[in-house]
């Protein structure tokens, strides 16, 4: 686990919200557009996060099978 | 051990008898669960009713197993708490795994300021005899009925004439209301011909309990095992958890063109428990195959008919909302009832029931949805977010709160709605929240509340601060009462244990106190002259 990404579960209640948008979001797209859909998330996040070590440690943990 | 179902008999009603016993206060059709607690409920208000059920034995399978704190609190506010928890599996220990690997277990700690845990494992077949039995010690005031089949009604704006059949004739009775609580296919709610729409899930579940006497797991205490892709069937997902009597609940998720029929062959079900279980020896006890649909009626209350349980709403079971949240049903609705048949309060407070329980039902489907769709994804990419979920669970906390194989029930606020006093302030629990337990002196918090209005005051009394012919009570030096309900607050607290008005003693004056009586039944609120 890398240190560098917040321990905690700071979604919280949430959780079970966030999660059921995400999948709004992807309803009906083929999954060539989710995958678009995704990248222009995963960038958009990156800037709201800003934080280029907190970025890298995501990517490694991302990477991990 | 199986269990053997009792056969309850059959007695010829007055009715039949040629006497004429006039008119019953409430008819309840149906002895599930939900028509059994809320006959029990009513009489521990002290009002008067018969149930009418078409069977003479409790659940035929285990159906329902798992039991939610709320409603243990609920059980042993009608008297059969204790029994369920000394019959009930408690376990601790909750085993996650994806395909053949473990990806993290948790322990479930009691919570010692609690009497009831999170929830028990017991088979619904034992919480019905347990409350049959119950029934039974209200001889004067609960008419169990077996064999007496509900074939029409009809309802009028003063009362119902229920049809009833039986092996020796059929006869009729008059009731002010009748509470429909005869489950999922209910009768008289296809008859009225009211709407119960909602969403039906493809997948089937192949459900089954063992009876094994070696337990699979590797310490002596139960645990629960939930799977996605298990590596022993095709399915999405797999459950395994223990019921008393060395009884195992197995449930497997079937693909959405499986063959329920061909599945529940034990040629095929035995290979693939045995893959679970090894070579123990085990017996099947009950197997059954289920589809599940979330649906709910647009309104519980119709006149003089009410609907209660799985007649008014429907969820598939992870989470184990369905009894569960009929409970809650029951124990919103008793007093209410009581209160209005009893002359105490207007009809018009039945519409809370509707509203509120609605509400609850609302927050049941959409949970027992969510599971439900995180279990059976209905795309590429629903699934390829599902393993990444899983996959990131192995070691980050916020995806593990991300795992949803079933948001276990618990109950919902009912702040906002009209019989709650608006919060007058921010300290302590807000108005709607659901009264948490705590140790008292030689028993718990709960327990004390009771059934009936009750007026709590934690910390300084103030005098004149009282509502006459409501019962106080007085808790000083609590140091776990104060961490959830504040020091120095008055609470007004609803029959059904949850909060209706919340103030600081200061704050409380004694018209403020009468107001939110009133308006907690439903009573029009008069405005006080200064
Ligand atoms: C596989 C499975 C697992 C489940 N697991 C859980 C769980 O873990 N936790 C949970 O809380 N819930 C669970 N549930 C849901 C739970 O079983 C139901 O919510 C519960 O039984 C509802 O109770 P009820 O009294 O409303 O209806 P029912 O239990 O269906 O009872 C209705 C009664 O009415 C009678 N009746 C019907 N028609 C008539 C008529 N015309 N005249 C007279 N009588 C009539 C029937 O004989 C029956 O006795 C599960 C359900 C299933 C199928």
């Amino acid at each position: 686990m890398n240190s560098r990404l917040t321990p905690e579960d700071r979604l919280q209640q949430h959780g079970d919200d966030f999660y059921e948008l995400l999948m709004k979001t992807h309803e009906g797209l083929e999954f060539e557009q989710s995958a678009a859909v995704n990248a222009r998330l995963v960038l958009i996040l990156a800037n709201e996060i800003g934080n280029l070590d907190i970025l890298a440690a995501a990517l490694a943990r991302a990477a991990e099978e | 051990m199986h269990y053997e179902n009792r056969q309850y008999p059959f007695k010829t009603p007055p009715e039949l008898k040629g006497e004429a016993p006039g008119k019953y206060s409430v008819a309840i059709i149906g002895a599930g669960p939900i028509g059994l607690a809320m006959a029990i409920d009513l009489a521990l208000h002290g009002i008067r009713s018969i149930i009418l059920d078409d069977n003479n034995v409790v659940s035929v399978g285990s159906r329902a197993i798992c039991w939610a704190k709320r409603t243990l609190e609920i059980f042993d506010r009608l008297g059969v708490g204790d029994r369920m928890m000394e019959k009930g599996v408690t376990w601790k220990v909750g085993r996650l795994f994806h395909g053949e690997k473990e990806v993290y277990n948790f322990d479930l700690l009691p919570d010692e300021a609690h009497k009831m845990p999170a929830f028990i494992n017991l088979q619904q077949y034992y919480a019905e005899e347990y409350l049959v039995d119950r029934v039974n010690d209200f001889p004067d005031f609960i008419d169990l009925r077996w064999l007496s089949k509900v074939t029409g009604e009809d309802i009028r704006d003063d009362g119902v004439t229920l049809h009833v059949q039986t092996a020796e004739g059929d006869y009729q009775i008059e009731a002010d209301y009748a509470l429909a609580c005869d489950g999922a296919k209910s009768g008289i709610r296809n008859r009225m011909g009211l709407r119960f729409e909602g969403h039906t899930f493809e997948e089937h579940f192949l459900i089954t309990d063992i009876e094994m006497a070696e337990p699979p797991f590797e310490s002596s205490s139960p645990e629960r095992w939930f799977w996605f892709k298990p590596p022993f069937h095709s399915g999405q997902s797999a459950l395994l958890h223990k019921q008393p009597d060395d009884i195992y609940r197995i449930d497997l998720q079937l693909g959405p063109d499986a063959d329920p029929i061909e599945e529940s062959k034990s040629e095929h079900v035995i290979p693939r428990l045995r893959q679970i279980v090894g070579d123990r020896e085990f017996k099947i006890d009950w197997v059954s195959v289920y589809s599940f649909t979330c649906a709910m009626l647009e309104r519980f209350v119709h006149g003089r008919v009410i609907f209660v349980g799985d007649s008014a709403h429907v969820v598939s079971p992870f989470g184990a909302r369905g009894g569960n949240g009929g409970i809650q049903d029951v124990d919103n609705l008793g007093w209410k009832l009581a209160a209005v048949l009893k002359k105490e309060a207007d009809p018009a407070l039945l519409d809370s029931y509707d509203e509120e329980r609605r509400h609850g039902a609302i927050e049941n489907i959409m949970n027992s949805s969510r599971a439900t769709s995180f279990m059976t994804p209905k795309s590429k990419m629903e699934a390829v977010f599902r393993d990444a979920v899983l996959n990131l669970a192995r070691d980050q906390p916020f995806a593990r709160h991300l795992v949803n194989s079933g948001r276990l029930s618990v109950p919902c606020s009912l702040e906002g709605y009209p019989l709650q006093t608006p919060r007058t302030t921010t300290r302590g629990l807000a108005p709607g929240t659901p009264c948490p337990d705590a140790p008292l002196e030689g028993g718990w918090l709960l327990n004390k509340l009771g059934g009936e209005f009750l007026l709590l005051t934690i910390g300084e009394k103030k005098a004149g601060k009282v509502l006459p012919g409501i019962r106080e009570l007085h808790i000083k030096d609590n140091p776990d009462v104060v961490a959830h309900y504040g020091e120095n607050m008055i609470y007004l607290i609803r029959p059904d244990q949850h909060i209706v008005a919340a103030f600081e003693t200061s704050a409380a004056e004694p018209e403020a106190l009468d107001a939110a009586l009133a308006r907690a039944m439903s009573k029009p609120v008069l405005e006080t002259i200064r």
